[in-house]
């Protein structure tokens, strides 16, 4: 398949969406080597610093170290710079994680109701029924049922998302489970699980990639939704939204903290979309043609 | 006063590199006059739906006319600016696409959609607009104008649609009137009716028509001229009768002789055996719509039973049934001594390997995410075989279907559509079954391809001993392969009998209609 990696690496919007998502990879991956403290350790002299700003940095084992405040610090006296740096590593875990997650269920939930008519009335009412409670609303409720972790807040995200996965994938199941080659599959005695697994899901991943991608971006989003609104991840955890709840009350005075995580934020949640908006044009047939 | 309506002289159009040949056509000169039809055959990837879109101006970006020269009624149409030929389409040129619904606008009225060109292309009064839209609707032989003004197209048949995209591509009474393919989706007989149709519109206004098909029986029905193509090159021109009776090229030749005869092969005999497959009086509703009831067919090991009808007249539904992929309302099935029409998947699942089938559509056919390999083993592994054993298998069944063992490992997108339909035919073998049921298996390929998979169903059939249900709309095909037809009718089996006795004394009306609208070369 050399010629659709070619065509995939031609088009504009999947370049750009790689390259911004391979450089935020590689900034979380590589947090603790890039000039970065401890992002949780605070340092009462230096509270509010200004960006750029450098001196000597408490450590909470009360070892000092030299470092520059390339994004200035916080109420609390931590490196924004440090913070938002580790932060990347939640947020992009958060987002592939949900997105593997909510694809997971989604897609099996499609599957079944898509396949099997007996479960498709009783399966489908109930993810109505899901879709009419608003995602935020609903990922507060479960967040504040289970406990914030990282592992819930990603269930939290994943669920709503499920319904809209599960439907998605029941139409595609309905259109392919009566193409021709799914019915010779079946007078061949092929076991359902089968069909399902090898002729069905793989001529249905296309879209469902293009949709994973959307899911991984809106989860990014929600996650600092949910941190901002303090119903995420423990403030002490650093996260994008965490910083730019605690970064709003002094707002004013103090832009940065705001905006310094928003400059991450914003560039990785378009990289998704653009990369699924370029995922879409080449894999979904109907836009073969305009990019062809 | 001789001026030809449509001259195309020495038109070459090119093909961007990476396709596979370099020119979609070549050289291509043809003269066509008011009054006449010059049949454009050939069959697909020929060029000649090229050649029709060239002389619309409606040229895909990616093709380039490379030369030549097209003049409608002494005007050239290649240098023309964009308006030019919006004006002129419609007004100079009609045309008819070969599916009706498509073609239409499914939230505009009929009549609406005919007056736009009025509006367009004139400055009548709207009364004066209105009286020409019901003019041409009943003289494309609508019943009740009125009303059909006020349709929407999904309210009509697919017959009545073609009508509408006639009287739309007549109304302006344009010189050329350019059809490509106007009756493909259409069954026999209602394609018999557009056919007459086009022809009685032609004398009224004496348009020159310009008419692309792929089947020598529409051909024989109405051309006067006929232009042979193939892979971009005009191989043959000339009067019908000179084409058909004494074709030069030998491509002509070997395309007609590819065409099937209406006429039956003298009978074989089949051996007296206990039925193979046999369905009893069976029936589906869906909701309230009855697709079929009190259908029986019995099929004999080495005997080839044809379902013919038309769409929507239960023959598919019939053949669903039998394969056990819908649940039948009533009746009995029997797979040699096992009736299965009520037997739950997981019992049947042991006996799927008596009956097999081989669909339509090569493209679909075959899922495009496994190699030939792994469907054609698929089969033979569900029913116990090993995986060597199974590949080996596989491996001598593409031989029997004339296919490299190569093709193993690669993907369906890489063969043709002939070639697809031959590994489909291998996949239902690889489980050694004792009934094919072939639902319209050659019926969208060229009839040349046609003719090759015909020959190889008969070889298969013999070695293996099968039953064969051949399911089709096309009589000449089943002409040449059943030993019995059954024709079917609104979910109903109205005549049934050997072949010859049937083709040679139809008893039920409808079969006589179905015999008499097959277009042809011997009618």
């Amino acid at each position: 398949m050399a010629t659709l990696q070619r065509r995939l690496w031609d088009h504009g919007s999947v370049r750009f969406g790689v390259a911004v998502l391979a450089f935020m990879v590689a900034v979380a991956l590589l947090a603790p080597w890039l000039g970065t403290v401890d992002p949780a350790a605070m340092d009462a002299n230096h509270i509010n610093k200004a960006a750029g700003v450098a001196g000597d940095f408490a450590l909470p084992d009360g070892q000092a170290v030299a470092h520059t405040f390339w994004l200035g610090t916080d109420n609390f006296g931590r490196d924004i710079y440090s913070r938002v740096l580790f932060g990347s590593r939640i947020s992009l875990v958060v987002g592939i994680a949900t997105a593997i997650l909510a694809l997971g269920l989604g897609g099996l939930c499609g599957m079944l109701a898509g396949y099997f008519r007996q479960v498709d009335m009783f399966l489908m009412r109930f993810m109505d029924g899901l879709m009419a409670i608003p995602a935020v609303l609903l990922a507060i409720a479960l967040v504040a049922a289970l406990g914030a972790n990282v592992a819930t807040v990603v269930i939290a995200i994943a669920i709503p998302e499920v319904p809209r996965v599960t439907r998605l994938v029941r139409s595609l199941v309905l259109t392919l489970r009566e193409e021709p080659y799914v019915e010779a599959a079946r007078a061949l005695a092929t076991p359902t699980p089968v069909i399902l697994w090898r002729h069905i899901l793989p001529n249905a991943m296309a879209p469902l990639l293009v949709q994973g991608t959307f899911v991984a971006a809106s989860a990014v989003l929600t996650e600092a939704i949910l941190s901002f609104l303090g119903l995420g991840l423990p403030p002490d955890v650093p996260t994008w939204g965490n910083i730019m709840a605690e970064g709003r009350v002094q707002f004013s005075q103090q832009p940065g903290n705001v905006l310094f995580p928003a400059m991450f934020l914003v560039p990785t949640v378009l990289a998704i979309n653009l990369l699924g908006d370029g995922l879409r044009d080449v894999l979904d047939p109907k836009f073969a043609k305009r990019v062809g | 006063m001789t001026q030809p309506v449509l001259l195309v002289d020495n038109l070459s159009v090119a093909l961007p590199s990476g396709a596979d040949r370099p020119m979609a056509l070549q050289d291509i000169s043809l003269k066509l006059s008011a009054g006449q039809t010059l049949c454009v055959v050939g069959e697909s990837g020929s060029g000649k739906s090229v050649l029709a879109t060239t002389v619309m101006g409606l040229l895909d970006g990616e093709l380039k006319v490379s030369g030549g020269s097209v003049q409608l009624l002494g005007e050239s149409l290649l240098g023309a600016s964009q308006a030019r030929l919006r004006a002129l389409r419609g007004r100079a040129m009609g045309m008819v696409f070969q599916e009706p619904m498509t073609a239409l606008n499914p939230v505009m009225r009929c009549g609406e959609q005919i007056d736009e060109l009025l509006r367009t292309h004139t400055d009548w009064s709207v009364q004066q607009q209105r009286r020409a839209v019901l003019d041409m609707l009943a003289q494309v032989r609508l019943p009740d104008p009125e009303r059909m003004w006020h349709s929407y197209p999904h309210q009509l048949s697919g017959g009545q649609r073609q009508r509408i995209v006639i009287a739309m591509a007549m109304v302006m009474k344009p010189a050329l009137l350019i059809c490509d393919e106007p009756t493909t989706a259409l069954d026999v007989t209602t394609q018999k009716d557009i056919l007459q149709l086009i022809q009685t519109l032609q004398q009224e206004t004496g348009s020159a028509v310009l008419f692309i098909t792929h089947d020598m029986g529409v051909v024989a029905d109405i051309a006067d001229q006929v232009l042979v193509m193939h892979r971009g090159v005009a191989v043959e021109l000339g009067s019908r009768d000179q084409v058909l009776r004494s074709a030069q090229a030998s491509y002509t030749q070997a395309l007609l002789a590819a065409v099937p005869s209406m006429t039956p092969p003298p009978a074989r005999h089949i051996a007296d055996t206990p039925a193979l497959l046999r369905a009893v009086a069976v029936g589906k509703t869906y909701d309230t719509n009855r697709a079929l009831h009190d259908a029986s067919v019995a099929l004999r090991s080495g005997e080839t039973v044809g379902i013919v009808g038309e769409s929507g007249s239960g023959k598919s539904t019939l053949a669903r049934c039998v394969l056990r992929l819908i649940d039948p309302s009533s009746g009995e099935i029997f797979w040699g001594e096992d009736e299965i029409a009520t037997l739950p998947e997981a019992r049947l699942r042991p006996l799927r390997h008596r009956v097999q089938v081989v669909f339509q559509d090569p493209n679909r056919s075959l899922n495009p995410r496994l190699t030939v390999g792994e469907s054609l083993v698929e089969g033979a592994c569900n029913f116990g075989m090993g995986a060597t054993e199974a590949k080996a298998l596989a491996e001598q069944l593409l031989q029997q279907v004339q296919l490299p063992v190569q093709a193993m490992a690669r993907y369906p997108r890489q063969f043709s559509g002939g070639q697809r339909q031959r590994i489909a035919i291998a996949r239902a073998l690889a489980c050694r079954p004792q009934v094919l049921v072939a639902d319209e298996a050659v019926s969208a390929l060229d009839v040349s391809v046609q003719a090759q998979i015909l020959q190889l169903l008969r070889q298969v059939q013999q070695q293996f001993g099968l039953g064969l249900l051949f399911i089709t709309h096309d009589l000449r095909v089943a002409a040449q392969l059943c030993d019995s037809v059954i024709v079917m009718h609104q979910g109903q089996i109205v005549e049934r009998g050997d072949t010859a006795t049937l083709y040679s004394q139809p008893q039920h009306t409808y079969t006589r209609a179905l015999m008499a609208s097959a277009p042809g070369i011997a009618s």
